[in-house]
């Protein structure tokens, strides 16, 4: 997965960085796709854009692991969409790589210090 | 519960249009324009068809849709080009089918182990005695083998070629019955279906009578009534009741009717080598111990009859086998001959579709390199032809499978009753794999040829030319040339094959069998019903009913024999003195006997060479007088005429009165006409030879009238109007004994001609192939060449001599080929060497002319080529 940082530089994401946030999303309530990467972009004020041809492989993936399970609900607006929901699993997963993520990040930060002016 | 699966193709682009419409709608209430905000959403999304193209390359089962498709796609065009189909499956079947069921027949006959519980231990109970292998012996023998044994478990023997008499159920019938003694039914290790077998009580003399049917028989004479036991089946005119049934595929040397118990009397042994059997070895027995411990059992035997003589002892040599390799006997060559024959024509068919795709991937260069240009990729395109070809060679398989389930049905209810275990011959899981492996084999060998000479495909398709690849095609004809040279190759070891086959079966049908116009003589059995007989009221009973069948329209003359000439199923043998030839202290050497009537040889057509016939008042004064066959008395005294007026009589039998030889006849071929004719001695009916009473006689009848139904319902007639209860059984013609003694290499002739004559057809279709693609390849030199005021017989005349340059090449490597081969056939031929001039020299002669007719017929093409035509295309 990329992202856009504004119209420029394009910063690499692991691929588990994408199931990671997907699942963070799911965390409250179901959503269908459109709504993930929409989430997405909000919560990360417009640092992260989701390329839609890694969102629904990334989907797929988490459907097939068991961390995710999907069904045909409607929206708000009366579309019909394909909803995805975290099992219990998923929750598990989640919990798991959120805390691996922050060691990661903690011990990255240490290395490279604060961050000069 | 949700279930997790994987949406499908549909369902996500469902999904993907409704993320779209989605954003769409929430930049509808942003305020953006309906269409402006359709084509902003679109763009947020990215290229549609390329997330679709990932989600679907995620799955797992793509090449799954692929070999789907290439599958459709192999059918289609097979489809559309229904002669090639048709042409190509038919060769494929044709050869798949022939060598699926020639496996068939391999694995059921040689490799399957014999029907009875745990086969591999089972042997066969057979003597050497004086250098020849002996496979009957007598009750003391027998009850060696079962109570004195070391190495033996248990051992079973029974009386062969016995019939026995049913009454009271309709016409009197003669069947076949196994009279089986204590212990057979528990060697073999096979049981009853119904009921039991024989208690030991019922195997002493004296105890109630008792019978087992056979499968067969009960279908037949009781329908299938299960509730058979008990009843009473009157046997030898006596009533036997009945004890079990035996399983539907058990069989013993041949179809039986009934099993009666065999009875021993241990105070009176009888000594006449009458029982065959079999033992069964204890558990890690070998053989060489089981023979070392039955000569242990043979020398208590010899003992017990008080046999000191070491030379004589000397000349008994035990010599057990395996039943298998006993019943298997020496038609294993023939089978694995036929079996690598028929392989050679499965190597043919394919070669013959392999020419046929190899051409057929020329015409489709274009589509290839359409399919390169588009992005497909080398491998895609090599799948592509290797479904097809196993597509081909599948259905080929398939066809070929239920014509081998055919083929094996008719050889199965028609074929040579020589053939052992005929019966079990069928089409099995194991075959059916079999077929498909080959199958899959052909269709993969099939599919790798095209794909190899097309390696190096590349886009120099599209300059509308008309065939001008000139290095291309010459490659191809390459590959061509070398498929026709080695179908003609394979052609000709097949062709030479059945030729030898032929000139043996000439040669076997020239050999004078000692009698003449078998088709003319008539013959039916009889025999006296088991039990004391007067022997002199028989025989005079027996010439009465030969006068009165003499006297039938028609006949020529009527007479008796213990055994008719090449019948397999009795022979009567005897050890005999010569008087004045000095016994050298050996036991002589045992001839055929056979105990017979007068005006035997006159009905046979067997001459006689020396001296007279016996006459009626031979037998009714009792004199004691012999006929022996001109092979025994050149052995004994050098020539036929010498052999008159000296005397004969049995070694065994020294208080015997000597015989005196009044004639002497033609040889006659018993042991089939592939073996030397035994020597005889013939006896006349009276007086009585211990142990060879006649008890069972061959009527034979000469007429011109043989096998019509008029003369065989005359036949009964005149025998019941003597004896209404006599039943007559083996009604045929010596014909028919005749053909079953050829039966082995009549099979093997049919066989081997058939695959020649479809080697002989997949070689023309071959050459003609070969000759036809070169000409429409050359329409245009042709045209000119036309144009310029060239003969058509003479461009015909090219591409004939080209086609003999082809087979010219295929022979001289075939020769060398069936050079090698013939050699292993050699045990089936006869009268003819593996290397026969006559058959190599006119087998390529014969190929050489089929090879000039298929170019023939391939070039009339050429007169049809207008060369205005060609030349204007251009």
């Amino acid at each position: 997965m990329s992202t856009r940082k504004g119209e420029q530089t394009k910063i690499a994401l692991l691929q588990g960085t994408l199931d990671l946030l997907i699942l963070r999303t799911l965390l409250f309530r179901p959503q269908h796709g459109q709504g993930i990467a929409r989430a997405i972009q909000q919560q990360s004020e417009a640092t992260l854009l989701v390329d839609h041809g890694s969102l629904y492989p990334a989907l797929q993936r988490l459907e097939s692991r068991g961390w995710i399970r999907a069904e045909w609900g409607t929206s708000d607006n009366n579309r019909k969409a394909r909803f995805y929901e975290l099992t219990k699993h998923g929750r598990k997963q989640l919990v798991a790589e959120t805390k691996q993520w922050r060691r990661l990040t903690a011990a990255i930060g240490r290395i490279l210090g604060p961050e000069e002016a | 519960m949700w279930r997790r699966h994987r949406p499908t193709d549909g369902e996500f682009r469902q999904e993907i249009q409704a993320h779209i419409a989605l954003d769409t709608d929430r930049l509808i209430a942003e305020g953006m324009r309906p269409d402006e905000a359709k084509a902003a959403a679109l763009r947020t999304f990215g290229n549609v068809t390329r997330v679709h193209e990932r989600f679907y390359e995620s799955g797992r089962t793509i090449w799954l849709d692929d070999l789907r498709r290439d599958i459709r796609y192999a059918l289609l065009t097979l489809l559309t080009t229904p002669s090639f189909t048709t042409v190509c499956v038919v060769t494929l079947a044709l050869g798949i089918g022939a060598t699926t069921a020639m496996f068939s027949v391999v694995k059921s006959v040689l490799i399957d182990p014999l029907p009875y519980r745990d086969s591999a231990a089972l042997v066969r109970i057979v003597h050497g005695i004086g250098g020849k292998n002996q496979s009957h012996f007598n009750d003391a023998i027998l009850l060696g083998y079962r109570e004195n044994t070391q190495t033996l478990m248990d051992a079973g023997a029974w009386v062969p070629a016995a019939t026995a008499t049913v009454t009271g159920q309709g016409d009197p019938e003669e069947v076949r019955s196994l009279t089986a003694s204590e212990g057979l039914l528990t060697t073999l290790g096979v049981r009853p279906d119904i009921g039991r077998i024989f208690s030991a009580a019922e195997h002493t003399p004296g105890a109630p009578d008792v019978v087992i049917l056979t499968n067969g028989y009960w279908q037949r004479t009781f329908a299938g009534d299960r509730d058979v036991l008990d009843r009473v089946l009157t046997v030898n005119g006596r009533p036997h009741q009945i004890v079990g049934v035996m399983p539907g595929g058990f069989r013993l040397d041949g179809e039986q009717d009934l099993m009666l118990p065999l009875r021993i009397n241990r105070g009176r042994l009888v000594p006449f080598f009458r029982l065959v059997g079999v033992a069964r070895l204890k558990p890690g027995i070998t053989l060489v111990q089981a023979n070392a411990d039955a000569g242990r059992i043979l020398g208590n035997w010899l003992d017990d009859t008080g046999q000191k003589d070491p030379a004589y002892r000397a000349r008994y040599r035990p010599a057990l086998r395996p039943l298998k390799q006993d019943v298997i006997g020496d038609v294993g060559a023939t089978l694995w001959v036929l079996m690598g024959t028929i392989g050679l024509v499965l190597l043919m068919a394919c070669a013959n579709v392999a020419n046929l795709l190899l051409v057929r991937a020329g015409a489709r260069r274009q589509e290839f390199a359409t399919r390169a240009a588009l992005g497909a990729r080398r491998i895609r395109i090599a799948r592509l032809l290797l479904v097809e070809s196993l597509t081909l060679a599948l259905l080929g398989g398939g066809l070929g499978l239920a014509l081998a389930y055919g083929g094996l049905r008719v050889l199965v209810t028609s074929g040579p009753s020589s053939l052992p275990r005929l019966s079990e011959i069928a089409i099995d899981p194991i075959a059916a794999l079999f077929a498909l492996a080959i199958s899959l084999l052909s269709g993969l060998m099939l599919g790798l040829l095209p794909i190899v000479k097309h390696a190096g495909l590349r886009l120099s398709v599209g300059t509308g030319d008309t065939g001008r690849h000139a290095t291309r095609s010459r490659e191809h004809q390459r590959s061509q040339h070398t498929l026709v040279t080695l179908q003609i190759a394979l052609a000709l070891v097949l062709l030479v094959s059945a030729g030898l086959i032929i000139r043996s079966f000439q040669a076997l049908v020239r050999v004078d069998p000692g009698f003449t116009q078998p088709q003319h003589v008539q013959t039916f059995d009889t025999s006296i019903l088991p039990g004391p007989a007067d022997m002199e009221r028989e025989t005079r009973f027996r010439q009465q009913m030969l006068e009165r069948l003499a006297a039938l329209p028609g006949v020529t003359s009527a007479a008796f024999t213990t055994r008719l000439p090449m019948d397999p199923s009795v022979r009567w043998s005897a050890a005999l003195t010569a008087e004045g030839i000095p016994d050298d202290g050996l036991t002589p050497p045992n001839h055929q006997v056979k105990v017979i009537s007068p005006g035997m040889f006159q009905t046979l057509g067997t001459p006689l060479v020396a001296g007279r016939d016996f006459t009626w008042t031979d037998l009714h004064d009792l004199r004691h007088v012999a006929i022996i066959s001109e092979n025994l008395a050149r052995a004994l005294w050098g020539s036929r005429e010498a052999a008159l007026g000296k005397r004969l009589r049995q070694y065994y039998a020294q208080q015997d009165p000597w015989r005196e030889i009044i004639g002497v006849a033609g040889n006659v071929h018993d042991d089939g006409a592939h073996r030397p004719p035994p020597p005889t001695i013939y006896w006349p009916a009276l007086p009585i030879t211990p142990g060879y009473e006649p008890r069972r006689v061959s009527l034979a009848i000469r007429t011109e009238r043989a096998s019509s139904a008029s003369l065989v319902a005359e036949m009964h007639e005149t025998v019941w109007s003597l004896n209404p209860r006599l039943p007559l059984s083996e009604v045929r013609t010596l014909d028919s004994l005749y053909d079953q003694s050829l039966a082995q290499t009549s099979f093997a002739l049919v066989m081997l001609v058939m695959a020649g004559a479809m080697a002989l057809l997949l070689g023309l279709c071959g050459v003609y192939g070969v000759i036809a693609y070169a000409v429409s390849q050359r329409r245009r030199e042709i045209g000119i060449r036309l144009a310029l005021g060239a003969k058509t017989s003479d461009i015909q005349g090219q591409f004939v001599r080209r086609g003999l340059r082809l087979a010219s090449i295929g022979i001289a490597i075939g020769v060398g080929g069936a050079a090698a081969f013939t050699r292993v056939m050699e045990s089936l031929l006869f009268g003819v060497s593996p290397l026969d001039p006559i058959t190599f020299a006119s087998t390529p002669i014969l190929l050489a002319t089929t090879a000039a007719l298929a170019g023939y017929l391939s070039t009339r093409r050429v007169v049809t080529i207008d060369p205005a035509e060609t030349l204007r295309v251009e």
